[in-house]
């Protein structure tokens, strides 16, 4: 690299920029997602996952205790407490406050409001309250008061709790979550164990009409998936197969083996001819060659797809509709599950969030552990 | 106990033909060595031997049997890579048993057998090593414990040092030949492009060049007695200075006149159609010395002089296209630019004729000169 140290500033400069954009395009809504899913409904409609962290002005509407709790002190009637402890709401400062909705931030913590025939009532900053009245109060129910509070940050695990514990037919992504992983599992180990064999034979065995077999293999790389849906599914209902989740294997397998065949028969291809004439010397078979000597070497190119049709598999929606999702949802899969989400709980998004969260998990953590193996596979047979 | 007889072996891909029909006999325990240029299938060559590559017509026999379609790990063969080729994988220890695990031996003489090809090689500190974990003449050393471990009829080295530096390849090449000394029934053939290497490994030399062997014998056979201009050039360092000459009647015997000198008396004899004509006139660098006699073989002015200490290379432009090299023992102390004369006993002179062939040498010594 740095024998062409002179080419460098300018396309240097370009490339920084561009990693730089594409690192921000990635992490920001990743984070926004896992900040979102610890919200509260409320919070998350207050404010942007960005100020979570810092307290926010938030507009509630709490009550005083109600007239059963009031006590005489000569001749006034009190009710005394503190605003937030008694509605269940954590401490927070009162920045303004009103007694009418129509007027919400009339009065500054510390001033008392006067309400004709309710009483008078003082309010501190700390949300401490005294009112007072010259007759008894009556009703049953408090005085409401609307106050402009600052609350300090807040995140709760609820929502994960109802998104993967509940139970809850509706919502939960728990079964949907197995039911990718029973997809996905078979759906990247078929075709890498069809796609080494294939590989190796391609790369170092001679046999005719070798050649137009990899170049069939490049040209199915380009044939959209699309394509094969309909006649596929057709196949899969006539022989019996229906939908379900050998339908999907199958597919999956289909549509992964070109990419597989073509990445690994590179990988192979690239490997020390020398190293496999030895073990020719040595007395190796074709197959003892594949399991003993090129399967071990082949790792990182392994690894590499596997990590490929992991993600792939994980996130389709497509191939799962078609092939394995029937009338009873019974096999439903996380990224419909999420779909069916938008529908009925469109407007909660702590609920969005956290199911969204919750079906990238998997692979972010496959990802940060794969990483080297991603870029190895990727630059195979480029470098010596 | 191995003889190898090639007949007429040829291989070809597609329509390129790369060996053109090689006839060669190997004795049982000898050490054949294989030189020739880059290209000229000395490689093919071998690899045709140890069965990696299919002879397109001819025959190998290994110890009388044609092995043409005889899997290589059938042959007896042990083959030593250029690149080492080990596994990358394995330890030490499994480098060297993989071939014999393959073939079902027992643990025990596995074990027997690692250990000892570990000790002649002195790998027995790193048998638990990865490759990557070892210098390059270990690395070297693993890939001949590995053939070792093979108890092969036929050793096949590649190149063998052509990977590792100056030193270690010194210190390789005689372990090479002890192991051979070790081995005396074991043949080996053995591929290289470096003259020294096979000067002092070889017990014949086989010198190829496109396909055709152009000479086998004794490396002082094909240093004294080269047949052609090729083997010549090849064998000697530096190269030998040939000029052209022109064969005349001089008296009682033909001699030889080189351009632009005076004619040569010759140790060969010239048949009598090849008088008058054209040929070559051969002298190595190392024959050549400083006239102080009458009768000087080349003059012209010196051109350059490198001392390299042990000896002097004297570069001297007698008015051919290449300039005449001289080597002088010693250091020698001439001004460049000045006229000299060197000078050559007439046993050392090559004659070759037009073709590039060598004349037959006289049987008796010629008078005294």
């Amino acid at each position: 690299m740095s024998s062409i140290a002179g080419t460098k500033s300018g396309l240097m400069w370009a490339v920084h920029i561009s990693v730089a954009l594409l690192v921000a395009l990635w992490i920001f809504p990743t984070v926004g997602l896992f900040v979102s899913s610890f919200r509260t409904a409320d919070q998350i409609a207050a404010s942007g996952w960005w100020a979570s962290l810092f307290p926010q002005e938030q507009n509630l509407v709490l009550r005083t205790a109600d007239p059963s709790k009031q006590a005489q002190e000569g001749d006034l009637y009190v009710i005394s407490g503190n605003l937030f402890a008694d509605n269940n709401e954590p401490a927070a400062g009162i920045s303004a406050w009103g007694v009418s909705s129509r007027a919400i931030s009339d009065y500054e913590p510390g001033e008392t409001a006067d309400m004709g025939d309710d009483g008078r009532i003082t309010i501190e900053q700390n949300g401490d309250y005294r009112l007072e009245n010259d007759v008894a109060f009556e009703g049953r129910r408090g005085e409401r008061i609307f106050v402009t509070a600052t609350t300090p940050p807040k995140f709760t695990l609820e929502n994960y709790e109802h998104v993967l514990l509940s139970g809850s037919t509706t919502d939960s992504m728990a079964k949907a979550f197995f039911n990718t992983l029973t997809v996905t599992i078979p759906a990247t180990v078929i075709p890498i164990v069809i796609a080494a064999f294939a590989a190796y034979a391609l790369a170092w065995m001679r046999f005719p009409g070798r050649a137009l077999l990899i170049a069939a293999v490049v040209a199915l790389l380009v044939v959209p998936l699309q394509l094969a849906l309909i006649p596929l599914l057709r196949l899969h209902l006539g022989i019996g197969i229906g939908k379900g989740y050998l339908g999907v294997w199958l597919a999956h397998t289909g549509f992964g083996l070109p990419l597989a065949i073509y990445l690994l028969r590179n990988y192979m291809v690239g490997l020390p001819r020398d190293i496999i004439e030895n073990a020719k010397v040595d007395g190796a078979t074709d197959f003892q060659i594949f399991t003993r000597i090129v399967l071990p070497l082949s790792m990182p190119a392994l690894a590499s797809f596997a990590i490929f049709q992991f993600l792939w598999t994980w996130n389709d929606l497509l191939v799962a509709k078609v092939f394995l999702i029937d009338a009873t949802g019974e096999t439903t899969v996380m990224t419909n599950q999420i779909v069916e989400l938008l529908g009925t709980r469109g407007g909660n998004w702590e609920i969005l969030a956290t199911a969204a969260f919750v079906s990238i998990a998997v692979p972010l953590v496959v990802f940060f552990a794969m990483q080297r193996y991603l870029v190895r596979g990727l630059l195979a047979g480029s470098v010596k | 106990m191995a003889t190898l007889k090639l007949t007429k072996v040829t291989k070809a891909y597609g329509n390129i033909e790369i060996l053109h029909g090689i006839d060669l006999d190997i004795e049982s325990g000898e050490f054949i060595v294989f030189v020739g240029p880059s290209g000229c299938g000395k490689s093919t060559l071998l690899r045709t031997i140890a069965g990696l590559e299919q002879i397109t017509s001819g025959t190998l026999e290994i110890d009388g049997v044609v092995v043409n379609d005889i899997p290589p790990s059938q042959r007896g063969i042990a083959m030593v890579f250029q690149s080492y080729a080990l596994y990358p994988h394995m330890t030490v220890y499994d480098n060297m048993a993989f071939g014999m695990r393959l073939a079902r031996k027992s643990r025990q003489e596995i074990d027997e057998r690692v250990k000892y090809a570990a000790n002649i090689l002195q790998l027995t500190p790193y048998l638990d090593r990865l490759p990557k974990a070892l210098s390059g003449g270990q690395r070297q050393r693993v890939a001949i414990g590995r053939a070792i471990c093979r108890n092969p009829k036929v050793f096949l080295f590649d190149e063998p040092l052509s990977n590792l530096d100056a030193a270690l390849r010194v210190a390789t090449r005689i372990e090479i030949a002890k192991l051979h000394e070790s081995m005396p029934d074991t043949t080996m053939i053995y591929v290289t492009h470096d003259q020294v290497e096979a000067m002092t490994l070889a017990d014949r030399i086989v010198v190829l060049r496109s396909g055709v062997i152009e000479q086998v014998g004794s490396p002082m056979e094909l240093y004294d007695r080269p047949d052609n201009i090729f083997v010549a050039g090849f064998i000697g360092s530096p190269a030998m200075n040939m000029v052209p000459c022109t064969f005349e009647q001089s008296g009682g015997e033909v001699r030889a006149r080189p351009e632009n000198h005076e004619p040569v008396r010759i140790p060969v004899q010239i048949p009598a159609g090849a008088v008058g004509g054209k040929g070559t006139l051969g002298v190595r660098p190392e024959h050549l010395r400083l006239a102080d006699g009458a009768e000087p073989l080349f003059r012209g002015r010196l051109d350059i002089v490198e001392h390299l200490g042990e000896l002097t290379l004297l570069y001297v432009d007698c008015g051919f296209a290449e300039p005449i090299i001289a080597k002088l023992e010693g250091n020698v102390r001439i001004e460049r630019g000045s006229e000299i004369a060197l000078a050559a006993r007439t046993g050392m002179l090559h004659v070759f004729d037009a073709d590039g062939r060598s004349f037959p040498r006289q049987e008796q010594p010629l008078a005294a000169e």
